[in-house]
């Protein structure tokens, strides 16, 4: 039988020994190999003028509709700023209980915040999306606890709080040991 | 997260809906979606939610009017109102038709998700403050029940054996008695404490009333059914549902209620969508049911399903010994009621009321009890406080015969049993009350 794998599909520069240590820790996680992808979707069709980012929605849709096997899980990377019409922004989004998610590293970094850039805490803030909207496609919901990387995050200062880690409870609960 | 709390998304625009469904559902709440307030309005009709979020501008009906048809749905749920535009009129005439809050779409992701805890914690502090109160009224109901007669004591027992059980129950007594209190203390003793306990006086009411009080009717049922209304029995889902006066319910009713106790589903007055309640049935009859059955007045098959457990209560003649403990307990609670000082009760009074048969049983005695406090010296209740001697008719009372015996008894008593005094106010002679005494062999209690 085919084993799942995950793949991570880089949308913009996002630099090669970058993806590689995301895709090292989203491996370890989930304990499935993880595959790296480059990808040049037109993403000024997902342009809003009006709120000048990029829809969300229509993006996941997309990659979602993208023909793959349904072994495999893909996440979307970005460096663009998301939004869905209901929200003023997003980190990322994922089909729960599917196969696409889509993460942005846009609203992670310090800059936006006007502190220092601090590329370490913006790898550990990604590694976190990434991992929590790849957990969402595998089914899981917000988490409780508090350290568990499923624990909803709506500022970037909680992202901070939580670990990169699934709790025991939701590793359990879809089965990853 | 909150797997219990349902919301409700009502907007015209998909990506909307779909966006909130999302966001929802990884927050592992039970989304439910819109289109429009008729749709939304249909769903509330089958299904209760949490929170409803409701777009404002919608075609048709808008977000307003909706959130008015749900209130004369007398649904609980929070209602947050969206808009694309901010418009303080339009805000303060939603926060005034008593929505929980509005908000301005775009939302800010913490906003919402702040809001929506909020909005669940009110629910889970509604819930919990429901719950306690529940459990007060469950502590006062258990220590309304007075007694520590042999015959009472064994019908709390009985109640300890039963109440964890889900069985039908018939509380019979005179009336009086405190059946309801009993049937009270069942359900606060049970698993379903914390659920509600429905009283339904059939008695009361006539046949078409009463179908409708416990079954409900839709909208337009009958003339005068504006709204839709919960019936008995599915208010009482999750807990008990009190039926007293059992035996005075219509044949046609005693063939739907069999029903409803076999099936645990009913179907509303004028409706078509079959509802289920889960509750525990408990009947109170002043009647023997038994005898009834033998009549052909009441249905076989009825009585055995409402018959598993049969609590009998015996009338207050027969647990004298309880008049003491009785009587200080309702000058109590109405000393109390009237903001008076404890009052004590003249032995006498006490050594009377024992002689006395209650027809009234205990409610007679509280009664008593309360006219004296209202009427008397507010220093001791008296023998001359209680109604004895001109209001209270003895119905037991059927020959000339018993009425003469009774009412030399009464006098006899009241002169405690001085013959002189007794024949003077009979207006006889000391050797006719003699006579009389020997014929009916009257003797005194003292």
């Amino acid at each position: 039988m085919d084993e799942l794998s995950i793949l991570l599909i880089s949308h913009g520069i996002l630099k090669k020994d970058f993806l590689e240590n995301i895709a090292k820790e989203v491996s370890r996680e989930f304990r499935f190999p993880v595959y790296i992808e480059e990808s040049q979707i037109e993403l000024n069709d997902f342009y809003d003028p009006i709120r000048r980012q990029y829809d969300g929605n229509g993006i996941l849709k997309e990659i979602d509709s993208s023909s793959t096997s349904t072994l495999v899980k893909k996440i979307g990377l970005f460096r663009i700023d998301l939004f869905i019409p209901i929200l003023t922004y997003i980190f990322g989004q994922a089909i729960l209980n599917g196969n696409t998610g889509i993460a942005s590293l846009y609203r992670l970094r310090n800059e936006q915040y006007g502190m220092t850039p601090d590329d370490e805490l913006l790898f550990d803030r990604f590694t976190k999306v990434v991992i929590h909207e790849l957990g969402h496609s595998f089914g899981l919901i917000h988490c409780h606890v508090p350290t568990c990387v499923m624990r909803s995050s709506t500022y970037v200062e909680d992202i901070d709080q939580k670990s990169q880690h699934i709790c025991k409870k939701c590793r359990a609960s879809i089965g990853i040991n | 997260m909150d797997g219990n709390i349902s919301i409700l998304i009502v907007d015209d625009e998909a990506s909307v809906r779909d966006s909130l469904y999302n966001w929802f559902i990884e927050d592992g709440y039970e989304v439910a979606r819109a289109e429009n307030a008729k749709q939304a309005l249909s769903i509330l009709e089958s299904k209760n939610f949490d929170i409803i979020l409701a777009d404002i501008k919608m075609p048709g009906m808008d977000g307003l009017e909706m959130h008015r048809r749900i209130r004369s749905l007398n649904k609980d749920s929070i209602v947050i109102i969206m808009t694309a535009f901010a418009c303080v009129i339009t805000a303060v005439q939603a926060l005034k038709d008593g929505a929980y809050d509005y908000i301005t779409k775009p939302f800010d992701p913490d906003d919402l998700s702040h809001l929506i805890r909020n909005a669940t914690s009110q629910i889970s502090l509604k819930a919990e403050n429901e719950a306690l109160r529940n459990k007060v009224v469950s502590l006062e109901n258990v220590e309304d029940i007075i007694g520590n007669s042999e015959a009472m004591v064994k019908v709390l027992n009985e109640v300890g054996s039963v109440a964890q059980s889900s069985s039908p129950i018939i509380i019979t007594g005179e009336s009086g008695t405190g059946k309801e209190l009993i049937a009270k203390a069942i359900h606060s003793n049970s698993k379903r404490k914390f659920s509600p306990l429905v009283s339904v006086h059939c008695g009361a009411l006539t046949e078409s009333l009463l179908e409708s009080e416990l079954f409900g009717h839709e909208k337009g049922a009958f003339t005068g059914a504006m709204f839709n209304r919960k019936g008995r029995f599915e208010m009482a889902d999750g807990g008990t549902i009190f039926l007293d006066e059992i035996a005075t319910i219509s044949p046609k009713m005693q063939i739907e209620l069999l029903r409803v106790l076999e099936t645990k589903t009913f179907v509303r007055v004028g409706g078509n969508k079959e509802i289920t309640s889960d509750f525990r049935v408990i009947c109170a009859t002043n009647k023997d049911l038994n005898e009834m059955v033998k009549n052909g007045d009441f249905r076989e098959d009825l009585y055995y399903r409402l018959n598993v457990v049969d609590i009998k209560i015996p009338p207050l003649r027969e647990r004298i010994e309880d008049i003491p403990i009785l009587v200080d307990h309702f000058i109590k609670i109405h000393c109390t009621s009237m903001s008076r000082n404890i009052i004590p009760i003249d032995q006498q009074v006490i050594k009377r009321l024992e002689s006395y048969d209650f027809p009234g049983n205990i409610r007679e005695l509280e009664n008593m009890i309360e006219r004296a406090i209202v009427i008397g010296n507010n220093k001791e209740i008296r023998l001359k406080d209680l109604p004895f001697e001109k209001d209270i008719v003895i119905s037991t009372i059927e020959s000339l015969n018993d009425l003469e015996k009774k009412h030399i008894l009464q006098i006899l008593n009241k002169y405690d049993w001085n013959i002189s005094r007794s024949s003077k106010a009979l207006k006889v002679d000391r050797v006719t009350l003699y006579n009389k005494i020997k014929k009916y062999d009257l003797k005194s209690t003292n």
